[in-house]
Formats: C-alpha cells, sequence, structure tokens
C-alpha cells in the first residue's frame, strides 16, 4: 500500500533561509553565475534541501517515529527559479520488517524526473 | 588540479564542540517549511555538523565549496538527537577516485556527544566539479 504523494516548493527565498539555517552557504545555491561557471544549470537546491523534504514526509507519515537509518544519491539538480519556485513530490512505499522497523522506500521527483537515487529510509514505528 | 591521493584513511580534527538548542532547530525546520513541534531532531539535522566537518576538510585541502556538489548522503543513528546535546563530529576521507576530469571524494564522519559515545555516522560522497577552465 503506497503512502500519501506529498508536494512540497522550493523557492529561492528558502534556500537563502537553509543556508542560514544549515550554514552550508556554497553560491551554487544562490548565484546563477558561479552555479554556471561549474557546468550547473541554474541556481540549484541544496541536495540537503530535497532530502530534507524527504524527511518531512517520513515524518509526517510515520509522526513521532525514531529514524534509524535515512540516504539518498543525489542524481540530477532541482533547479530552482529567480521569480516563484519548483515543485517537488515525495511519494512512498513502506515495507513492515523485523524488530518493529519499517523501510520506507521513497521516489522524489521534479517535473516526472527522478532528483534523489535509492531514497530509503527506516524507522520504527 | 587534482585532488591528493594520500588523503585517503586520513582524519581531521574533530569540530569545535556545538551545541543543539531549540532554535537552532527551529529555524532549520522553517526553513524546509515545516514547524518544530519540539523532541527529536530532523532526521537530517545533523549535516550541520558534517558540514562543518566538511569545511575544515575543503579549507585544510584549499579546494573551494563552489566547486563541490553532493553525490550521495547517508544517516545512520544510534540514538535520536535532541536539544541540548553537545555533538562534535570527526571526519575521515574514506575513498577518492578520478571520474572524466572530476574528484569523487567519500567521507564519512561519526558524531559524538559530551560523554564521547557515538550518537549518528553519516558518510557523504562529494563531487569536486573542474569546471570550465579545466582546474
Amino acid at each position: 500500500m503506497s503512502l500519501p504523494t506529498q508536494v512540497f516548493t522550493i523557492t529561492r527565498a528558502d534556500l537563502v533561509a537553509y543556508a542560514e539555517a544549515s550554514g552550508d552557504h556554497n553560491p551554487i545555491h544562490q548565484d546563477e553565475t558561479v552555479a554556471r561557471s561549474v557546468g550547473l544549470p541554474g541556481v540549484i537546491a541544496h541536495g540537503m534541501y530535497t532530502m530534507a523534504l524527504a524527511a518531512r514526509a517520513v515524518s509526517t507519515w510515520f509522526p513521532g517515529a525514531e529514524v534509524v537509518s535515512f540516504g539518498c544519491k543525489f542524481t540530477n539538480p532541482v533547479v530552482v527559479p529567480a521569480e516563484g519556485g519548483v515543485d517537488i513530490e515525495v511519494a512512498g512505499e513502506p515495507k513492515p520488517g523485523e524488530d518493529g522497523l519499517t523501510t520506507v522506500a521513497l521516489t522524489v521527483t521534479c517535473g516526472g524526473q527522478k532528483v534523489l537515487g535509492m531514497p530509503k529510509a527506516v524507522v520504527r514505528a | 588540479m587534482p585532488v591528493d591521493q594520500s588523503l585517503v584513511g586520513r582524519e581531521f580534527p574533530p569540530t569545535s564542540p556545538y551545541t543543539v538548542s531549540e532554535d537552532k532547530v527551529r529555524a532549520f525546520v522553517a526553513a524546509t517549511g515545516g514547524e518544530y513541534a519540539g523532541g527529536p531532531v530532523p532526521a537530517t539535522f545533523p549535516i550541520v555538523l558534517a558540514f562543518d566537518a566538511m569545511n575544515a576538510f575543503l579549507e585544510a585541502e584549499s579546494i573551494d565549496l563552489f566547486r563541490i556538489v553532493h553525490g550521495e548522503q547517508k544517516f545512520h543513528y544510534e540514538r535520536p538527537v535532541v536539544p541540548g546535546d553537545e555533538l562534535t563530529a570527526t571526519l575521515t576521507v574514506a575513498s577518492l577516485r578520478q571520474i572524466g576530469g572530476n574528484d569523487i571524494i567519500g567521507t564519512a564522519s561519526q558524531i559524538t556527544d559530551a560523554g564521547g559515545a557515538l550518537v549518528c555516522t553519516t558518510t557523504a560522497t562529494l563531487v569536486h566539479r573542474a569546471g570550465e577552465e579545466g582546474a
């Protein structure tokens, strides 16, 4: 049984707030010129920002559950436009296992394209 | 300039102790559009410590942060992190390879509490992009 898909919007202002809160001031998340200079298509969201949204989805599906492990690859950049925002969809498939642990296989997409590789959370729920 | 291969296996000095406060957690949660209601921190919050450790590593090796793109991140928890925890991260360079002019750097950071107990291990793959000028 799939969990209800959740949608989040990322704006440039969010990236500024996240840089401050996380300490990650890499300019590729703020400055179009720097991002393009290293071959990126534009300002991209912190991979950890998208991962944090995936974590939010897990904590909404499993309120109060302890997260035992959480990991993903960053396979495609999430380009955030200067105006407006970009939507991220998080879908999840839970698999109850032994010892009260549930593995949640996530699918995280932007415009229909997967942006995280093998995102997976293990929760005690 | 490729990253020095002799770095593999090297452990960098622990970061300065970082005290997890409700204010810091609230700001982190708010930045990702949520609202912090107290209790354990979000699963990705320890990146704050891992990032601090990574910055020290990049500075020590004269690697530009803007050339770094995140390839992979994993967290494995021994216990939940809660406000009041005083945490320190110790980064080890686990692997290093070159692909298409980019350095692929594997790191592992052990996050320990004030008593020295392991709280969380987090591993990262960092892609050091050579850029257009092929530096």
